[in-house]
């Protein structure tokens, strides 16, 4: 027998392989009409398996966790990121997630947690769908194994956010577990449009930096109000080595990046605690800057317009406060050496990580968000004694004036040149159609 | 690529900012991607540096050709293909080598070429400016300028007779 004879076999019994898992693991959630709930216990005996979450409501944290099954949250990409974030909502007993991705589950993925080796070669969200389903069958699990930045399939991305939510609602947050920035727009595009919230998350290529960013559109930057804000990992490009290598990935920092948009997708779901807009992680230095960017007055994205000014005048007609209560005991560090910083229209305000363990209260630390005031001010963010990382971005924070980054972070790149063009560059008028310079082109 | 600035210069920059989604200003946008494109390949005709071909499907959302390469008098010559992204051009497209799909870890999964740190930026900079065109010029070129001649060597890319009758 030659050796391609064997790999033939191989290659025979990995396909059987899989049609057996397809077949035997899971009969599509689609199909399954009459999809039974448990009840969400709070009764505290071994068989529950919700009674230490339902305890966040007797201790107070939650008001109504029960108001979990409520809600669906769409997932977009489900690689090293979405994977465990679909898997930590999933043990929370979410009411429903949509899963969208377009890859297939390959061993060089086995360095990051949820997938297992047989699973290779499935596609990422029939793998996800079926190990979900074992997990938690309470939950709803619907998956589609296509590329949302195509034309064809965007629009069928728009329906099913409009109508993919328990009851045929929209949906109700949309989580961007993605790796490019193409996909990354792409949501912004479709969120803008719906008025949707959504997290974006990332992590970055060298695998050591990561973050999250929640998006309300018109309250918030959209994705495409600002170049993409990124960790500084203060490693310099130029030492880093990419020959034979497009990306690096540590399970661990996807796993932290995961921990911190679950968190904050429960926060912002169940009403508790306060919702980072942008939250940065650096493993290296174990640092998590953070700050709030406002729109860009001038985004080039004409629904992230709209939403500005809805939002604007939702403000001017309820003037409400929509903060939380802040926990009383803030830590205050007088040094705040990573100037981490909370963003106010009017008040700034120095919160510092947590360096000292004597507490200080402060009543400055009091609001953090106040809508009500006017929201063309600049953001202001305190800069501390220490600059680091400043003088990367010098010139981009000319350009970029509206708004200024918390020390540890940075754009991944400066925006979009607004200099005129010179006439004689551009492409001339033409009375041809395309037809005709399609077959031009076919001439030459 | 000490030649790559020179001809960018060369290359038509575009007006309309229109993407697939754009009814009403996609078919200016793809006119001028055309003009962009023709004259990019003249260009190169001119320079005897001649490397690629393109054409489109009819909404213009999908795009294929060729690209070749030479090493030691052989041409080696590569399929091109890649869709309009819903959110072009704020995003280029993600150009596509099909046959080397797995042969180098310099590509995305599905075979997209992995571009420099330096294309995204300058892409991004010059929204609405650049085209198809510029994206060969600036992307694929370098790329297969780097990472052919390392696959001959390594053997992964072979010569094959048929390419040679054109
Ligand atoms: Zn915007």
């Amino acid at each position: 027998m030659s050796l391609e004879d064997v790999e033939n076999i191989k290659k025979h019994i990995e396909h059987f392989k899989k049609t057996l898992m397809e077949l035997t693991e899971t009969q599509s959630p689609k199909e399954s009409v009459e999809h039974k709930i448990r009840e969400m216990s709070a009764e505290v005996v071994d068989s529950n398996p919700y009674s230490r979450l339902m305890a966040l409501q007797r201790m107070g944290i939650v008001k109504n966790y029960e108001d979990i099954r409520k809600f669906t949250v769409v997932i977009v990409g489900v690689g090293g990121v979405g994977s465990v974030t679909a898997e930590m909502l999933t043990r929370c007993g979410i009411g429903k997630l949509i899963l969208f991705d377009y890859d297939k589950v390959e061993l060089a993925n086995m360095n990051r947690l949820f997938y297992q080796p047989a699973q290779a070669g499935l596609s990422k969200v029939t793998a996800a769908s079926m190990t979900l389903t074992r997990i938690n069958p309470d939950v709803k699990i619907e998956t589609y194994n296509t590329n949302i930045t195509l034309t064809t399939q965007f629009e069928e991305f728009l329906r099913v956010l409009q109508t993919g939510g328990i009851s045929g609602n929209r949906v109700d947050l949309v989580l961007s577990c993605v790796d490019n920035y193409e996909a990354r727009m792409t949501i912004n595009t479709a969120c803008n449009e719906l008025a949707l919230e959504w997290f974006e998350s990332g992590v970055s290529e060298n695998a050591v930096c990561g973050h999250i960013q929640y998006i309300v559109p018109g309250e918030s930057a959209c994705f495409a109000c600002a170049p993409p804000l990124v960790v500084a990992s203060e490693i310099d490009e130029k030492t880093l080595k990419k020959d034979g290598v497009c990306a690096a990935s540590l399970p661990t920092t996807m796993g932290v990046v995961a921990g911190l948009l679950v968190q904050n997708t429960l926060k912002k779901l169940l009403h508790f605690g306060t919702i980072s807009w942008y939250l940065g992680y650096n493993a290296l230095a174990d640092f998590f800057p953070s700050m709030m960017i406002k729109p860009n007055p001038n985004c080039t994205d004409s629904f992230c317009l709209k939403r500005q000014e809805e939002f604007k005048n939702r403000v001017i007609e309820e003037p409400v406060c929509k903060n939380e209560e802040l926990p009383e005991d803030k830590v205050i560090h007088k040094d705040n050496e990573w100037g981490i910083s909370l963003a106010d229209d009017s008040i700034v305000v120095n919160q510092s990580i947590v360096t000292d363990k004597s507490t200080v209260a402060d009543n400055s630390t009091a609001v953090l968000l106040d809508n009500s005031s006017e929201l063309n001010n600049t953001i202001e963010l305190v800069s501390t004694s220490i600059t680091k990382n400043v003088s990367k971005n010098t010139s981009i924070k000319n350009e970029e004036e509206y708004l200024s980054l918390n020390d540890g972070l940075e754009f991944a790149y400066s925006s979009a040149d607004k200099t005129a063009t010179n006439e004689e560059t551009l492409v001339k008028d033409t009375d041809l159609t395309v037809d005709d310079l399609r077959a031009q082109m076919a001439l030459l | 690529m000490e030649g790559t600035k020179s001809i960018l210069k060369t290359i038509p920059l575009l007006k309309t900012k229109a993407g697939p989604r754009d009814v009403d200003l996609w078919p200016q946008r793809l006119k001028e991607e055309y003009q962009s494109l023709i004259q990019s390949v003249k260009n190169n005709k001119d320079n005897d540096n001649d490397w690629f071909r393109l054409e489109s499907n009819k909404e213009g959302t999908k795009w294929f050709g060729k690209c070749w390469v030479f090493q030691n008098q052989l041409k080696y010559e590569f399929d091109i293909e890649f869709d309009i992204p819903v959110t072009y051009p704020t995003t280029a497209p993600e150009i596509v080598l099909p046959e080397l799909d797995g042969k180098t870890a310099k590509m995305y999964r599905g075979g997209k070429i992995c571009l420099s740190d330096h294309f995204k930026p300058l892409w991004a900079r010059n929204v609405p400016k650049f085209g198809i065109s510029h994206a060969l010029a600036l992307g694929l070129g370098p790329w297969l300028a780097v990472e052919i001649p390392e696959l001959i060597v390594r053997g992964v890319v072979k010569y094959k007779e048929k390419d040679d009758d054109k």
